[in-house]
């Protein structure tokens, strides 16, 4: 049996076939085995396509492994496919000499001429680089379960279990957390839970019988740093980052919000959480979605709104509201394949000319943007902690591909590290001697005082309209027009003290710097380390904190001969970082409604390295 | 409880100049809400009031309240955020036909159907005066206005079956000429729990003057209008011996002494009764006098930030407040040493 370092496997099949399901349940079997993994879901818009189309194609990637694993792997070496549009949309991605599971009995006549291939399609020179396991997943898990009394369409329901049993054999996974999970999930229907127990095991005994045929592998646990491992993934951790966040201030958690994907399961996570006092609102629309959150920041919540692009774009003018009242405020915006519907299950970056300029006048907000799933935790608390602290609107980037995906997450020290959050939120009391004025500033930080409706004396009334600088009335003057226009950028200025410097992978100087940001960490973190090993001068800056940028930022591009930005847009931090800095950034861009592969970032840093 | 807070008017006047147009009815209305607000023995504190953007939208700056000068139409959405984030708030929603009605169609309508326990003032002038003189949704056809130099062909919006239809538990419509009664129609407003919907006729002096004129002069009003009240049979007219009757499902003007007709043969208005009340909402098409009161007061119906506040305290009741390190800590994890 062969020990391998790491593996990825993709499930495919149609939308109906259970391959999110089987994904996930080996991802989970795997981060229990103490895998290092990443996870990569990918599925069509459509709830169900029609049955047997390259469209109705649904995929689910993972990469496990003994050592760290940063991204969900470029080429898999075991492919699922369900039935043949599955194979003929996922083939071309298999890894040469990689491990091809076919689901025979999709494979008739019929099926394969919807797609024009012929009968003999897994004879045919296109298969001729992978070994081919033949299964006949369908009818064998109908056989399997031909004792039960259920309907067919039910026992063909299971086959996935099926499947999962065969990969589960093939890499050594242990059944007994699928077993249980199983049990948990049909709880009081024991023939179901019998159905999918007995496919799955009935793949897994498939798998030891045609032993001869099959290669098994094995994949130890990870040499990972210690500590408590939970697999999670990006709009989970994103939620629970809020929760922890309003915990910490004091506040309670208000969500205003619209259903969109791939947004939507952060509100549906939310809803969840009521033990923790958490309210969400589901809206009639995404500007009742912001508004709502507004009104519940102007009665003291810490409040956020999540959405997609679409949903940001209806966003905006109330975004330059919460600006002018100078509320704390988190926009959430899980950002997929644009422009306009887009590609609403697909992945990309190009969102964030619309968080910096998305608004009419001069209406500056802080932008943070979350690096991998995990991380959604972080960035969400710190997008609180900033929007309650600094008393503005901050925008969260997240995407598709890191909104879905999830990892094994290192479970923080919470007292240690999410403890303190501190809000301007001011009583009665303190304007005994002093007159209260809703726009004076703190010095260091151009923060507002935070006066609650309910506190006696503090009356106040905010608006849209231009104000007075300090008094918070309104003011047509020139000079105050300008003078709040700066203050409002300085606001956000000042917070470059209060976010960490960037720290550089790799040396402080060099041929190449290569700045990313957001969801494309995993790839790059892993290409740019793949050439530093091969002793090129490269290093990398990753932007977790993009608007500001870190207080060290500019500085440490001047310490390269060549800067490259890689982002799934056509060029838009390259082009801010131009603008800004006048710094001669490369832009490396991809816009295929997919993430990035190591091996194209690779070459590409590589072309410029040469 | 002990501390009833006794206020006089000048308390909820803020230290802003008011700015509408000299005989602007929006002058009228802002002192009813006022005196209105002295008598409900309410903090003054408690008060939040919101609106969306045009001429009655500059409502808040004028109350020495907590206040919120939104965008355009979009007051509904945030007062419920705020409603249901702190329930104890009067929260009092400013907005007028275009506001209300246009572009915040869409957020006017669910927060009736929601029913948060908030007030909206609809000030009903049928004119966009702060744009300086376009159509609303509420002119009637034909008026002629800079953006309808040959008369407006838009079908206007009635708003009282517009928001019935919308589930409003509370419908009442006033003038702002009648200070006494808006006082009146403000308190029922307070009182009730769940949406309070209140119409006001006002006058827009400079692009739209004396549209309600025939509703409000001494000629004419008593014949024009009919002043609902519950339990009251429908009379109306100078002399007081007009009526409304139910005549083969359709409500019909009758006199008084007329044909055997007696005040026993009236309807009387029953502001429970949401059949009476859509009745009175479509005045204008049975040739009704305009009904002006409470046209409709539903009885307790749950209020939406209520179920929020104890769908939220029955989970904590019996889970126990949340704790974060058991969240993380759920489920599935391991532990590598």
């Amino acid at each position: 049996m062969q020990e391998l370092d790491s593996v990825i496997v993709r499930f495919a099949g149609d939308s109906g076939d259970g391959m999110q399901l089987a994904g996930t349940q080996f991802s989970n079997t795997s981060a229990i085995m103490g895998n290092d993994i990443s996870t990569f879901p990918d599925f069509p818009a459509e709830i169900r396509a029609p049955r047997g189309t390259e469209a109705g194609v649904s995929g689910f990637q993972v990469h496990i492994g003994a050592k760290e694993i940063h991204t969900p792997g470029d080429a898999p070496y075991i492919l699922v496919a369900m039935n043949p549009a599955a194979f003929k949309v996922n083939l071309k991605d298999l890894e040469q000499g990689g491990i091809l599971i076919a689901n025979t009995d999709e494979f008739t006549d019929k099926n394969l001429e919807k797609l024009d291939m012929t009968g003999t399609v897994l004879d045919s020179p296109m298969v001729e680089p992978y070994k081919v396991v033949r299964a006949a997943i369908t009818s064998q898990t109908v056989e399997a379960l031909k004792e039960l009394d259920l309907d067919n369409k039910s026992k063909e329901r299971c086959k996935n279990f099926y499947a999962l049993g065969l990969i589960y054999y093939m890499l050594h996974r242990e059944i007994d957390p699928t077993l249980k999970w199983i049990r948990e999930k049909f709880a009081g229907k024991d023939t179901l839970i019998q159905a999918n127990e007995t496919a799955l095991k009935a793949g897994f005994n498939f798998g030891d019988t045609i032993e001869e045929s099959v290669s098994r592998f094995k994949i130890p646990a990870a040499k990972i740093q210690p500590g408590t491992y939970k697999q999670i993934n990006g709009n989970t951790a994103t939620a629970w980052g809020f929760i922890q966040a309003a915990q910490t201030s004091g506040r309670e958690l208000f969500l205003g919000s619209y259903p969109i994907t791939p947004a939507s399961d952060i509100l549906h996570e939310l809803s969840k959480r009521k033990d923790f006092n958490v309210k969400t609102f589901q809206a009639e629309d995404e500007i009742a979605g912001i508004c709502t959150s507004i009104g519940a920041a102007f009665s003291g919540a810490l409040a956020i709104t999540s959405t997609s692009g679409p949903g940001m774009a209806l966003k905006g003018e109330a975004m330059g509201l919460a600006m002018m009242y100078e509320l704390p405020l988190v926009i959430i915006n899980v950002q997929r394949g644009g422009p306009s519907t887009g590609l609403p299950t697909k992945t990309e970056q190009s969102d964030l000319m619309q968080a910096f300029y998305g608004r009419n006048g001069e209406s500056p907000v802080a932008i943070v943007a979350a690096s991998r799933p995990a991380d959604c935790f972080h960035m969400a608390y710190e997008a609180s902690r900033l929007a309650l602290e600094h008393m503005t609107p901050v925008i969260l980037l997240t995407d598709g591909y890191i909104a879905n995906g999830a990892e094994p997450w290192r479970l923080p020290d919470l007292d240690k590290d999410y403890s303190t959050i501190n809000t301007t939120v001011v009583k009665d009391g303190d304007y005994n001697d002093k007159e209260f004025l809703a726009y004076e500033r703190n010095a260091e930080t151009y923060a507002r005082p935070w006066a609650l409706p309910g506190t006696p004396g503090l009356e106040h009334r905010l608006g849209g309209l231009e104000k007075k600088s300090g008094t918070g009335n309104i003011s047509y003057d020139p000079a105050n027009h300008e003078a709040m226009c700066f203050e409002r950028r300085d606001k956000i200025l000042k917070m470059q003290n209060s976010i960490p410097e960037l720290e550089l992978e790799g040396e402080d100087s060099g041929d190449v710097l290569v700045v990313s940001w957001g969801g494309t960490y995993g790839a790059v973190t892993q290409a740019v380390s793949k050439l530093q090993k091969e002793g090129k001068k490269i290093s990398l800056a990753h932007l977790r904190y993009i608007n500001p940028f870190p207080k060290n930022f500019e500085s440490t591009l001047k310490n390269f001969k060549k800067i490259l930005v890689p982002e799934l847009n056509l060029g838009q931090l390259v082009n801010i970082m131009n603008a800004e800095f006048r710094c001669d950034a490369h832009g490396i861009n991809k816009v295929q409604g997919l993430p990035f592969k190591i091996s194209e970032l690779v070459e590409a840093f590589n072309k410029e390295l040469n | 409880m002990s501390e009833q807070p006794t206020y006089k008017k000048k308390d909820f006047v803020s230290d802003q100049e008011v700015r509408w147009c000299p005989g602007c009815g929006d002058y009228a209305i802002l002192s009813s809400v006022q005196l209105a607000l002295t008598k409900l023995g309410r903090k003054k504190e408690e008060f939040v009031f919101v609106s969306g953007i045009g001429c009655s939208s500059r409502f808040p700056y004028y109350m020495n309240t907590y206040g919120l000068h939104t965008i355009h139409g979009r007051a509904p959405a945030l007062a419920s955020g705020i409603k249901t984030q702190n329930p104890d708030l009067s929260v009092w929603i400013i907005t007028g036909d275009g506001d209300g009605l246009s572009i915040g169609g869409n957020h006017l309508i669910h927060v009736v159907r929601r029913n948060l326990d908030v007030n909206i003032l609809l000030f009903n002038n049928e004119i966009y005066g702060l744009t300086k003189g376009q159509y609303s949704p509420t002119s009637n056809q034909g008026l002629v206005t800079k953006s309808t130099p040959q008369g407006s062909i838009d079908r206007p919006f009635q708003p009282a079956p517009l928001l019935l239809g919308a589930r409003s538990s509370f419908y009442a419509r006033t003038l702002d000429t009648d200070p006494k009664h808006m006082q009146q129609m403000f308190t029922r407003s307070y009182n009730h729990k769940g949406t309070s919907f209140v119409e006001i006729f006002q006058n827009c002096v400079i692009f739209n003057d004396k549209i309600h004129e025939q509703f409000t002069n001494r000629a004419s009003r008593d014949d024009t209008t009919i002043r609902v009240e519950h339990g009251q049979p429908m009379i109306f007219g100078k002399e007081k011996n007009k009526g409304i009757i139910l005549k083969d499902v359709k409500p019909e003007v009758v006199t008084i002494g007329e044909n055997g007709v007696t005040e026993a043969d009236l309807l009387v208005h029953d502001e429970t009764n949401p059949f009476i009340a859509n009745l009175l909402a479509h005045a204008n098409d049975f040739g009704l006098p305009v009904p002006y009161g409470v046209l409709y007061c539903a009885k307790d119906e749950a209020c939406y930030e209520e179920g929020v506040h104890s769908q939220i305290n029955a989970v904590i009741d019996k889970k126990g407040k949340g704790d974060m390190k058991k969240l993380l800590f759920s489920g599935e994890t391991i532990t590598v040493d």
